[in-house]
């Protein structure tokens, strides 16, 4: 493979390279999630390799929500197949009853802020997702978003049952495109806004495998421990799409799978919401084009959103401080390393 | 509480009350199963004729408890069979899996603690108890003798006119000595007897090419008003009780056009066959008497009816059920059926309708089951089906 350090060139032959290399990942390591219904079987390929699965629900205020993913988790992979060893909700600090819900329902619930408390807390969701590595127990941690209105147990077995099954995947993405019964045709296939206007082209232009994947932002993901604990957590909009970089710089497309879950209803959010996300991402995408060196003099990047707004016949600034803080990988951490004994 | 010490004993004909609290105790401890389901069949709409996906989805939950003799007969009910240690007999419990529902609400459900919200949440419940069945059983460590049939009932609300029940009672092979038939609400419904019952529209429709100023009404509304204040006219007897539901009215399309269509839903119940048929009648002359003044369309379609009928309360099925449910203090509400109890008494099977849990504002979209109520619901169930497979009604 070529290295990430030289940004793919113009040359048609390259190209040419790239898209069959893309085409070949699409058909080996693009799942369907009615792949692995029958988990039975699914559990005992588990248990035989002897892994253990965690999933982790970082929340900030979902009471209206978090409920239903619980019952379902915990009563379709729990009590009815043991395909999970840990339910967990991880809290930003939630000031509705996001909590006592989960509770109720069965779920572990920790405070990101009370886990390695010696370290100076920060708020954002990467957080949460990187807390988990030193919180919960599991050699495979799925990250689910608790914001899903027709929330599935297909939504942990499809993400999971890639890395059961194929020992070489480390890091399997959900996308949501397929539902069971779909007329013949081309369709399009995508993400969202900001995947479609800001990150696909972003990997088009330094990392043209990527774009393969097809909903980078989707957070939905399952991933070996041996993989989280190495790479670095932006703690904000920026995470996902810098763990793509990391994880494809270190080993790889084949590295990655992906899983089509059907459907998937959430909140949708307002334009000035995702101008924010698209901020972050960007930052941290430009920062992961320096630390690996794929370009050079950067100036110092603003921390501020500009928006705008109109009252009356006035033009408003609204400003916006968004910095993207970045954790270090989990194995770097004394307490981590003292816990998993890798002294 | 360990295992060991929650079992219950099931060792008598009639579970005792600390056997029904064990019971209980064991499906609250494993309430998400219950609640589990309750939100992978809910959430899927299933207005009558239009039940597939939920009875798919059934059929799936069957599977994942490991029940293997599972199938949908050609009227798309929905069949799981358990068999028993001796299977020399078989046990009916039934629940429709359709329900009169607007399949463009949202059907989402919110949990929170104590609670499940969500529009038709209540209706689903009998087949979501179906569903979880299997699994509590298991978990009680209860194997029947008898063979236990799990049937979700297609075609069974509206229009359907219990059409799903009624194809299976006429095919299915077996000797069934009794049916249960579930229902959402309320804990303690318990129901040995069916209601006479006709049930109707009567849609009244203004042509394009009407006269307003000949027959001097201002639009479909007001002639259906007519026909309404006709209804509640007809003299009605206390004994034999008889009455008439309009359940539903709907009609026009804006604040500032004439209506020219309107459709009045209604129910004429009653314990005598002969008087319900009477009423009937005497709404069909007011229908036609309407048509005749008003130069409107107006026509009374009747596409379901049941019988009266049913076991007495000192029914052997009938008094289990009692002693279950004063077992797990639950107060008996006694009230007729029209639902699929009706069929079964119908082919002269002795059977009950059983409620599962508390709930409000069932069929609005604030529908809402107490959770806390549905393990003694659940637990009424399994101890009537004790009862009954102990030989308790033989």
């Amino acid at each position: 493979m070529k290295s990430l350090r030289h940004p793919p060139s113009s040359n048609p032959k390259e190209a040419k390279l790239i898209g069959s290399r893309i085409q070949e990942w699409l058909s080996t390591n693009t799942f369907h999630f009615s792949q692995f219904g029958d988990l039975r079987a699914l559990v005992e390929a588990k248990e035989k390799l002897g892994l253990t699965i965690s999933v982790c629900i970082p929340t900030l205020n979902e009471e209206a929500t978090i409920g239903k993913t619980v019952v379902i988790m915990k009563s379709e992979l729990m009590d009815r197949h043991r395909l999970i060893d840990e339910l967990a909700v991880i809290d930003s600090g939630s000031t509705d009853k996001t909590l006592e819900v989960a509770r109720e329902f069965g779920a572990d619930v920790y405070l990101a802020s009370e886990i390695l408390p010696e370290m100076e807390p920060k708020r954002g969701k990467g957080e949460n997702l990187w807390k988990a590595i030193h919180q919960l127990k599991g050699d495979i941690i799925c990250y689910l978003d608790a914001d899903i209105k027709n929330i599935h147990h297909r939504f942990v077995y499809g993400l999971v049952a890639p890395l059961i099954h194929r020992p070489e995947i480390k890091y399997v993405k959900a996308f949501y495109d397929r539902p069971l019964v779909f007329s013949e045709g081309v369709r399009p296939s995508g993400g969202g806004r900001v995947t479609e206007i800001l990150v696909r082209p972003l990997f088009s232009l330094f990392f043209p495998e990527l774009t393969a994947v097809i909903q980078p932002l989707s957070g939905e993901y399952a991933v070996r421990r041996e993989v989280l604990e190495k790479i670095p957590f932006p703690i904000g909009y920026g995470v996902e799409t810098s763990h793509l970089i990391d994880v494809y710089d270190k080993y790889g497309l084949s590295a990655f799978g992906q899983t089509d879950l059907n459907q998937r209803i959430h909140r949708n959010q307002p334009t000035a919401d995702l101008g924010k996300m698209a901020f972050g991402i960007l930052r941290a995408f430009l920062s992961r084009l320096k630390s690996l060196g794929m370009v050079k003099d950067l100036p110092d990047l603003s921390v501020m959103l500009r928006q705008f707004q109109a009252r009356d016949t006035a033009y408003e600034e609204i400003e916006f401080e968004i910095r993207e803080e970045e954790r270090p990988p989990m194995n770097t951490i004394p307490a981590y390393r003292k816990k998993m004994g890798l002294d | 509480m360990n295992k060991q010490s929650t079992k219950p004993n099931t060792g008598f004909t009639i579970p005792d009350r600390a056997s029904l609290a064990a019971m209980a105790e064991v499906i609250r401890e494993h309430r998400e199963l219950a609640l589990g389901n309750i939100l992978l069949l809910s959430e899927i709409p299933a207005p009558p004729f239009h039940e597939q996906r939920r009875i798919q989805e059934f059929m799936h939950r069957l599977i994942e408890c490991g029940i293997q003799n599972c199938s949908v007969d050609d009227r798309g009910n929905g069949i799981g069979i358990l068999p028993g240690t001796l299977g020399d007999q078989s046990i009916l419990v039934a629940a429709s899996a359709d329900c009169v529902h607007d399949p463009d609400k949202d059907y989402n459900i919110a949990v929170q603690p104590g609670e499940l919200t969500g529009y038709g949440v209540s209706d689903s419940l009998g087949i979501s108890a179906l569903a979880t069945l299997p699994s509590m059983l298991d978990h009680l460590g209860i194997q029947l003798k008898s063979n236990l049939v799990l049937l979700a009932t297609a075609r069974s609300s509206g229009r359907g006119n219990l059409e799903g029940i009624r194809y299976f009672l006429r095919n299915f092979k077996q000797p069934l000595p009794y049916g249960i038939c579930l229902k959402g609400s309320p804990l303690g419904r318990l129901s040995y007897t069916s209601i006479g019952m006709l049930r109707g529209d009567i849609v009244c429709t203004v042509p394009p090419e009407y006269d307003w100023t000949r027959f001097g009404a201002a639009s479909a509304v007001m002639i259906m008003n007519q026909i309404i204040s006709k209804i509640v006219a007809i003299p009605l007897p206390r004994k034999p009780q008889t009455s008439i539901i309009l359940g539903s009215i709907e009609g026009g399309s804006a604040y500032d056009r004439i209506a020219r269509k309107t459709v009045l839903k209604l129910e004429i119940r009653g314990e005598d066959a002969a008087l319900v048929k009477q009423v009937g009648d005497e709404i069909s002359d007011i229908v036609a008497e309407t048509e005749s003044e008003s130069g409107a369309e107006v026509s009374l379609d009747i596409f379901a009816q049941r019988e009266p009928g049913g076991i007495r309360i000192s029914h052997p099925v009938v008094r289990s059920a009692r002693q279950v449910m004063e077992g797990l203090d639950i107060k008996p509400l006694i009230m007729p059926s029209t639902s699929e109890t009706s069929a079964l008494i119908d082919q002269k099977i002795p059977a009950i309708t059983l409620g599962l849990a508390e709930s409000r504002g069932i069929s609005e979209e604030q529908d809402t089951i107490d959770i806390s109520s549905l393990h003694r619901g659940l637990a009424q169930l399994i101890g009537v089906l004790v009862a009954l497979d102990g030989g308790a009604a033989s």
